[in-house]
This record gives C-alpha cells, structure tokens and sequence, in this order.
C-alpha cells in the first residue's frame, strides 16, 4: 500500500485539499489555511511512511502520528479516509453531531487517532511520553508529531525541547509546519512572505533546535522529494544519534488553492460555491455546483 | 504516625516488584514528595522532568498509551492550576491511566504559603469528568487508595498532606472506592470530613463530647465517585449536617454535601466549615489552623454556635491559656516568626 511515486502523492494531496476545503464549506465552519499547509507531510507519512494498518488501528507495534495542532484535524482526517481507515463519506458528517469527527481530534472516537488534542502546545509532550514508553517497553516504532509554528509560542512546547534530549529520544520526530502565518499575529514587515507577520519572526530555528540537543532537518514541505528526505533523515538517526529530530517543514499556510495560499484570513472559513468552483478546478476535482 | 508522603512512596516500592506499569514521573519535588525513595529503589522507572508540570502531564498521557500507570509527583497545586489545561485535555478527556500524586495538598505546607496552597484543588478535580478524587486520612488509608489506584483504569487525583496528625486507621482497613466510612458515633450532630482533617475532626468531636454534644464523624476518602446512597442512609433523618475540610469551601466536600442535600434531603440543613473565600498566608501549622478555623478547637466552636449549643466559650483542655491567635498574629510585627514561637496544640 505505500507508495513514494510523487505524481500519485501529489493528486492524492489535490484531493485532501479538495476534502477539506468542501467539508468544511458544508460544515459552514472550519479550518482551511493550516490543514492545506500541512496536507502535502500527512499525505506523505500516511501513504509513504508510517507503519500502519487501516484494518487494525490499534496495532501495537504501529507507527504512531499525533498532530498537536488539533485544529488541523480536518486534515487528518481527510487522509485517514483516503487511507481506508473510513469511508470519504463520512466526512460529511464532520462538527455535526453524534460524529466520529470532532472539531479537533478525539484518540476516544476516531480509529487512526493516537492522541487527542485541541489545546496547542501539548502533543510533543504526549509524542515524548509515547516516545519514551516504546523506549522503556523495547519497542522499535517512531513516533511523529506535528506543530505549528504559530503553535511554538505556546510555552509547554519549550518545556518539551529542554528536557526531550535526556531521554535518548531517536525515535521521535517534530516536523514544525512553518507556514508562516497564524490566525492574527502581528502586522507584516518587509521579510514576511504573506500578509501578515511569521508567527516566529526570523528566530534562527535550526540554531535555537541544535542548540537544545536536538537533530535539525529543514525542508520544502511542498516538495514530495525533498519532504521524503527529511523524513528519510530522521528515520535514519533512529538507534543511533541518541537526540530527537525536528524537521522544519517550509510550507505555505492554504497551499495548493489560489485564493487560500498566504492569506491569513483563511485560517478559516466557508468556500463560496463561486470559490469551490475555482478550487476544484485547480485540484481537479469533479464539482457539480447546485442551483 | 507515619506521614502519607512516606506511605506513598513505600507502597509504589512495593507494587513496582510485581507490577511493571508502575513509573514515577518527577518535577524536581522528589525529595519533598518522597519520591526520591522510589528513584533510589528503581532508578530506571523514575522519571525526572524537570520543573516542568505541564510537561509532566503530557508525558505521562503519552506513557499510558503503552499501558504504563505513571504516577506523579510534584506538589497538588501544580498539577491543580498550572498544569489544569493539561489534566483537562490530556487525561480526563482522554480516561488516561494517569495517577497524580498531589503532595503538600491543602494549607499546610511547611510554612510555603499561599503560592503553595492547594486549596482548591477538590472543586477543580471533582469538575473533571472520568477522574477519581481520593483524599486519603492517614498513612495507612494512602497506602491503601493507591493499591486501589495503581490497579485502576483511568485517571487518579490523590490528595496527600505534607505532614501527620494522629492515625485514624489500624492495619486491619480495607479501602473500597466511594465509600462513605462512620468512624464515630454520636446521637447529638454529623460531621462530615475528609482527608488529614478528620483526624482534627474526631479531636473536635472530643471536644464536643465534653459540652454535652456527642458527634458522628463520616469520613470520605473518595469524593467522586462517591456511594451517595450509602452516605445518605448514615445521614439518615439528620436535619443539620456539618463538613469540614482543609480546602475552600467552595466546590469541595461542602460543595458535594451540599449538591447531595439539596436534590435527596431537602430540608435538612448544611453548614459547611474550611478555608473561607479569601487567601492565606506563610505561618506554622499550629498558627494557620487556629487563624483559619481548622484545629480541633475552631471546628467544634463552630459547631456549637452553628448548632446554638449554649454555654461559655470553648477551651480546651490541652491548651487553656496558651495561645491566641491574634496575639502571635501581633507578635510577628516585632520578631520573626517560627515553630519555636508558637506552643504546639496537638491533644
């Protein structure tokens, strides 16, 4: 089942980004910038990394992913349905009630899910306990997590990079999506990419990582070849560098959509029927537009 | 009197042997806690975090996925407030195996004061959906509720006091979770307890005995869940029922009486005795008891008034003439205070 062919990948990245855009649009509510930023790394791990068993998904021995920017769960779950965990349809029945699908991820309810999240900042904790526990249990998984670089001003994010070095953690891997943008943040100056200011500003990432003890990747997190040799990288340091990976994945916040991509007032929000049009037509997607 | 710090500590040793989901998780507290015994014993399963509370938590939500039962240790009102968003969306959402041991839980705190005051650490944790709230009286009761607690599913808040008061339990107890326990009977008022303070509690009641007013003393060592059947046949046709506790008496043991009381006994009445809604200070356990209307003293004095027993003031008998607390509250304007200043006031 997994594939690194980059051409499949990226039109199964066209369609999560055609998933998220049209559930959250009959949804009525949503996230969008953070989930299109992100779709490219899940839609890379889940169809051409991570261990796993849509059929079985509570295997022990699995690869575990926990997405600490919760909110991003539309795109979670989109490529879990497009990996076989459920069917495509239920996503109709996302933030509607009685639904597997909560507005942010729920390990209670929703095979797939390895931790549940919503409050930012706190999955590289969880990934670090999981992480340690393989550790103490001798068990050979890696574990993935990933942040949102408007998400590393939480504190506890900080408190989890001090002290995850300790512990010997080559087994778990941070990808940062920096996608440049969070829901307000600061007015932008004239290095920012987008129309507002980089959640981090220009704080030297890979010096402020390495200088914690931390094994440091950065990448184009648009790009399924250079995304695969980040990933590559830290699998590489498992067993023997002794220090946790961070890859820091450049991306764009609302990827792949015209008018989504760098636009921080799509952090979330409702397509028009006008605007479905134009997404699907640049994801080649089939879209019928009703009356 | 061995103290509950010692007792948890000892009892964790002594389940890590047979049972290896046993892990102790630190914020640099382990010397106060007591966990430092545990890392001394199996240095491989204690895990030092660092000062670092929220981190704590997080970790140990991960450790569950792999079915460890991590236990906790910092003092209760890091795990209570600055690691509260943590416990909500890590553990009580998600029914995580995790068992927090809330050390130097309530006013005593070895003279710390009101940062370290974990006093309203019951009506936080009693809010929480899935969480078991266990407040121990005694070494022997803590040793108790964490074998009860280390072989549970789900998530554990134990309540500990730094330090002893007299043992209100023999070796011969059996913890059973939710129960409401009689552990004195009297024909005049019920008293409601929990924790370290039911020890005071039954001194107070003592002291009751002496005005003519013979006490019941029920001590929870669960709030939630709670046998609430159970209790109500001890409260029986009561028609005036005190709690007592070492916490605000908002939301904790008062808060749950009064919750029960007014949807099962409506008519009876709930006077409800703790920390009022204000704070606290640094002070000796003698001074903050006596100041804050925790010792054996204040609680029966409240009683009486409250139940309008008439008669002259209540002295003790241990300390008549020795202490008033406004007094020494005078005093430390001219001379610091410690231990040696205050006379001790135990029965």
């Amino acid at each position: 089942m997994k594939t690194r062919d980059v051409a499949a990948l990226e039109q199964t990245a066209q369609r999560g980004r055609w998933l998220v855009l049209s559930t959250v649009a009959a949804s009525k509510a949503g996230h969008i910038g953070g989930p299109l930023s992100a779709m490219d790394m899940l839609v890379a791990l889940y169809f051409g990394e991570l261990n796993i068993d849509p059929e079985s998904p509570g295997n022990p021995g699995r690869d575990r992913f926990v997405l600490s920017k919760g909110h991003n769960a539309i795109g979670l779950y989109s490529v879990l349905a497009m990996r076989g965990y459920f069917p495509e349809t239920e996503l109709q029945t996302f933030d509607k009630g009685n639904s597997r699908l909560q507005g942010h991820p729920d390990m209670l309810r929703t095979p797939g899910v390895d931790m549940s999240a919503g409050s930012l900042g706190q999955g590289l904790s969880a990934a670090a306990g999981i992480a340690l526990a393989a550790k103490l249990r001798h068990r050979s998984f890696h574990t993935w997590v990933m942040l949102g670089d408007g998400e590393c001003q939480e504190g506890m994010v900080w408190e989890t990079v001090v002290s995850a070095p300790r512990y010997g953690l080559d087994n778990l891997t941070a990808i940062i999506d920096v996608n440049g943008l969070q829901q307000y943040g600061w007015p932008k100056g004239d290095s920012d990419r987008f129309d507002r200011s980089e959640p981090l500003g220009h704080i030297d990432l890979e010096a402020v990582f390495k200088g914690f003890g931390w094994s440091v990747i950065t990448i184009d997190g648009g790009d399924f070849t250079d995304i695969f040799r980040g990933i590559d990288a830290a699998k590489a340091s498992q067993g023997r560098s002794g220090k946790p990976s961070v890859i820091l994945s450049h991306t764009i916040k609302g990827a792949g959509i015209s008018f989504t991509a760098g636009q921080h007032k799509w952090h979330n929000g409702v397509a028009t029927p006008a605007q479905l049009e134009t997404a699907a037509h640049e994801l080649n997607q089939p879209y019928l537009r009703s009356a | 009197m061995a103290s509950m710090r010692d007792a948890w500590a000892a009892t964790l040793i002594s389940l890590a042997n047979d049972d290896d989901r046993v892990v102790v998780l630190d914020g640099d507290l382990a010397s106060s806690t007591k966990a430092a015994l545990f890392a001394d014993a199996y240095p491989d399963r204690f895990i030092e975090v660092g000062i670092a509370e929220q981190n704590i938590v997080g970790m140990a939500a991960g450790l569950t996925t792999l079915g460890f039962h991590p236990w906790l240790s910092s003092f209760g009102v890091f795990f209570s407030q600055r690691a509260l968003d943590q416990v909500r969306m890590l553990v009580s959402q998600t029914k995580a195996s995790v068992k927090i041991g809330a050390s130097y839980a309530g006013l005593l705190n070895g003279s710390s004061g009101k940062t370290h005051q974990d006093i309203e650490d019951l009506a936080v944790m009693r809010a929480m959906p899935n969480m078991t709230v266990l407040v121990p009286a005694d070494a022997t009761e803590t040793g108790a509720a964490v074998r009860w607690a280390a072989d549970s599913d789900g998530p554990v808040y134990l309540r500990l006091a730094r330090d002893s008061e007299q043992d209100v339990f023999d070796g011969t107890y059996d913890f059973r979770i939710g129960e409401p326990r009689l552990v004195r009977s009297g024909d005049d008022v019920t008293l409601i307890s929990t924790g370290i303070q039911t020890a005071r509690v039954l001194a107070a009641a003592e002291l009751l005995r002496d005005r003519g007013c013979d006490a019941t003393v029920i001590h929870l060592a669960t709030l939630k869940p709670l046998d609430e059947a159970a209790l109500l046949a001890l409260l029986g046709g009561e028609t005036h029922v005190f709690t007592v506790e070492e916490h605000s008496v908002i939301g904790g043991l008062g808060g749950l009486v009064s919750e029960l009381v007014a949807s099962r006994l409506p008519g009876t009445r709930v006077t409800r005795i703790g920390l009022a809604d204000s704070w606290s200070e640094s002070a000796p356990n003698d001074f903050l008891l006596e100041k804050y209307g925790l010792s054996p003293k204040r609680v029966a004095e409240q009683v009486l008034a409250a139940a309008r027993v008439p008669g002259p003031p209540l002295v003790a008998r241990y300390e008549r003439g020795l202490f008033d607390p406004d007094a020494a509250l005078q005093a430390t304007a001219s001379r610091s205070i410690g231990n040696s200043g205050l006379p001790r006031m135990r029965p």
